[in-house]
């Protein structure tokens, strides 16, 4: 998941709602998936573009963590392992990108959106990758806090929306066991790679629970997005899931969560845990990451750079059109 | 401590020579086949190629100047990068010393490695990039075709399938220089000076040596000066059709296949083996 704190228009009351409006979301709660050309609320489409759009960008700044290492992956298997990772992280984004299209907004404007700092990509993507095991930490924790978010999506109302995150789930999970291998791998080997593992999990723990967003109490425009199926769960219940599947895990690795409060609670039948510092969370989406410069300025680089070889394109086809007209007319 | 030499020091040339004498009086050590070591050259020479221009082109991850451009070059580091597993492995295999690919790409130094110049050039602009791939890709699609027809089995084998990874290499790279080349202005002028810059690193493709005419002789690759008409005549047809001019000169750079290298290659490994050489036998 790497839709964080997108903005919902707010909830109307049923007496409040146009017919239009009652019909639609009778078909929402019927369970009936929205297709791009079927009428849709003004709200509903807004909403929808600001968080696809947010995920789509967050697959393609995504590349970025991961594809510093590799070319300095360890083994050419684990090399091509992390290339095909990183070329599905943008197929995602192209799926995600012509989901949005559908909406009527355009990929180039997005990305012009994102350029400007007026779209956000998920926090996450703002904390380096710093040693071999942050590869497998990345797998591990950030795929999985994703997939815990993603496999609810499936189901969300927005026919596109819900058909890509299929096809994104069946390879993220895929992600997610590739992560946990490393890890594994790691937390066997010599102490210096049992030492970047755990320096991995300390590092990525409270970043990978940021990801599901601020608590449900603090979370202002939850409400309409659930109503309308866009989102699926609250935050707070996907942050609980996700910290009660994954500290077995640690445990399993050998690995410490860095949680000195982290206690199973039988009552409730999951763990209590610390939260993260939403100061520091604030902050990285404010700007202040460790890596959101370098992020940003990457993809604003790459963009600007390109341009000329994406004029080009447009110029050669341009080209062909006019020299395939007089013929098509004769 | 050790006095440094004075003139007393006994001629060394004597000593080297008595030396030399002691020596021979052991048993010869058994000598590797020398078309053996020709052949594992050869393997060498392929999968270093694929191996450090997959490097190269990963490079771009994440930084390519359209999403589609990211998914395909990663598509094409991944079949170089698994090209290489499968030439250094049978390299590691003729070899005899029990070398993994692994242990060939990560434990060698610049001056046992064997791959072309051109695959060591730095990225420059993208245009820089696809005209390298290019020129490499309409090469390797000829070479891989010879190979696949070659007298050892396991070679044929690599070549029939990495053929028809690169035949969409080809496909792909031609494609966008002829695009590029008949674009805008500024496309245009990008790719004649990326193919003018990158000109005298593609002759080295179909330059021979003595291990060359070895493998040559044995069937189990083709002589490379064999590749070049077909080579001259893919560039002539998608350069045409790229509006780009083909540079006159005919010098070639060489030493790649020899060990003698660009300075970038030692930036390349140094940043390639960081792990394997900071934890020396660590499993990863």
């Amino acid at each position: 998941m790497y839709a964080q704190l997108v903005k919902s228009e707010g909830m109307k009351a049923r007496e409040e709602m146009s017919p239009e409006e009652i019909a639609f979301q009778e078909r929402i709660d019927r369970g009936e998936k929205i297709e791009p050309k079927e009428w849709m609320p003004e709200g509903y489409r807004k909403t929808l573009i600001r968080q696809i759009g947010q995920h789509a960008h967050s697959e393609i700044v995504g590349q970025l963590p991961e594809g510093n290492w590799i070319t300095r992956a360890p083994t050419l298997e684990r090399k091509a392992i992390l290339l095909a990772k990183v070329q599905d992280e943008a197929g995602h984004g192209l799926y995600l990108y012509s989901a949005a299209e559908t909406l009527g907004v355009s990929r180039d404007e997005l990305m012009e959106l994102l350029h400007a700092g007026k779209m956000k990509y998920s926090s996450i993507f703002n904390y380096p990758t710093l040693t071999w095991a942050d590869i497998g930490a990345v797998g591990w924790l950030v795929d999985g806090a994703a997939i815990m978010n993603q496999v609810p999506l499936q189901r969300t109302s927005f026919g596109p929306y819900s058909r890509a995150m299929i096809r994104i789930c069946k390879e993220e999970s895929f992600h997610q066991r590739q992560g946990y291998a490393i890890m594994m791998k790691m937390a066997q080997g010599t102490p210096e790679q049992k030492r970047m593992a755990q320096d991995a999990l300390n590092r990525f723990w409270y970043p990978a629970l940021m990801m599901f967003g601020p608590s449900d109490k603090d979370s202002v425009h939850s409400a309409q997005s659930m109503a309308w199926k866009i989102k699926i769960n609250t935050n707070d219940e996907l942050r609980q899931k996700f910290v009660d599947q994954t500290v077995p895990q640690a445990e399993y690795l050998g690995l410490t969560v860095p949680d000195p409060d982290l206690k199973w609670n039988e009552d409730k039948g999951g763990y209590d845990f610390s939260e993260p510092d939403w100061s520091e969370f604030f902050e990285v989406i404010a700007g202040n990451g460790p890596c959101n410069k370098d992020r940003l300025g990457a993809r604003v680089r790459a963009w600007e750079d390109g341009a000329w070889f994406r004029e080009g394109l447009m110029a050669h086809a341009e080209k062909q059109a006019a020299r395939r007209a007089p013929v098509a007319a004769e | 401590m050790p006095s440094l030499p004075d003139m007393t020091t006994p001629n060394v040339a004597d000593l080297a020579r008595e030396a030399a004498q002691t020596a021979s009086a052991h048993p010869a050590v058994p000598q590797p086949d020398a078309g053996q070591e020709a052949f594992s050259e050869m393997l060498l020479r392929l999968g270093d190629s694929t191996l450090i221009l997959g490097h190269r082109i990963s490079e771009w991850c994440g930084h390519s100047p359209a999403l589609e451009e990211d998914i395909a070059l990663a598509n094409v580091a991944l079949d170089l990068i698994g090209q290489t597993q499968l030439w250094l492995s049978l390299a590691g295999e003729v070899e005899g010393k029990g070398r993994s690919a692994d242990d060939l790409a990560y434990l060698r130094d610049a001056w046992d490695f064997r791959n072309l110049l051109i695959c060591e050039r730095p990225n420059g602009d993208f245009g820089h990039t696809l005209m390298r791939q290019f020129l490499f890709d309409a090469w390797h699609h000829e070479l891989l075709k010879a190979l696949a027809a070659s007298s050892d089995p396991r070679v044929a084998e690599i070549a029939a399938k990495a053929g028809k990874e690169v035949a969409y290499h080809l496909e792909r790279s031609s494609d966008l220089v002829v695009r590029l080349g008949d674009g805008t202005e500024e496309s245009h002028r990008r790719m004649q000076e990326a193919l003018d810059d990158l000109w005298s690193y593609a002759g080295e493709m179909f330059i021979g040596d003595a291990k060359d005419a070895e493998v040559a002789a044995r069937g189990i690759a083709p002589d490379p000066s064999s590749l070049r008409a077909a080579w001259d005549q893919t560039l002539q047809h998608v350069l045409t059709e790229a509006t780009l001019q083909i540079p006159e000169g005919s010098f070639a750079h060489k030493g790649g296949k020899q060990g003698i290298h660009t300075e970038h290659l030692g930036y390349i490994l140094s940043e390639m083996q960081f792990l394997q050489r900071a934890y020396p036998g660590a499993s990863w």
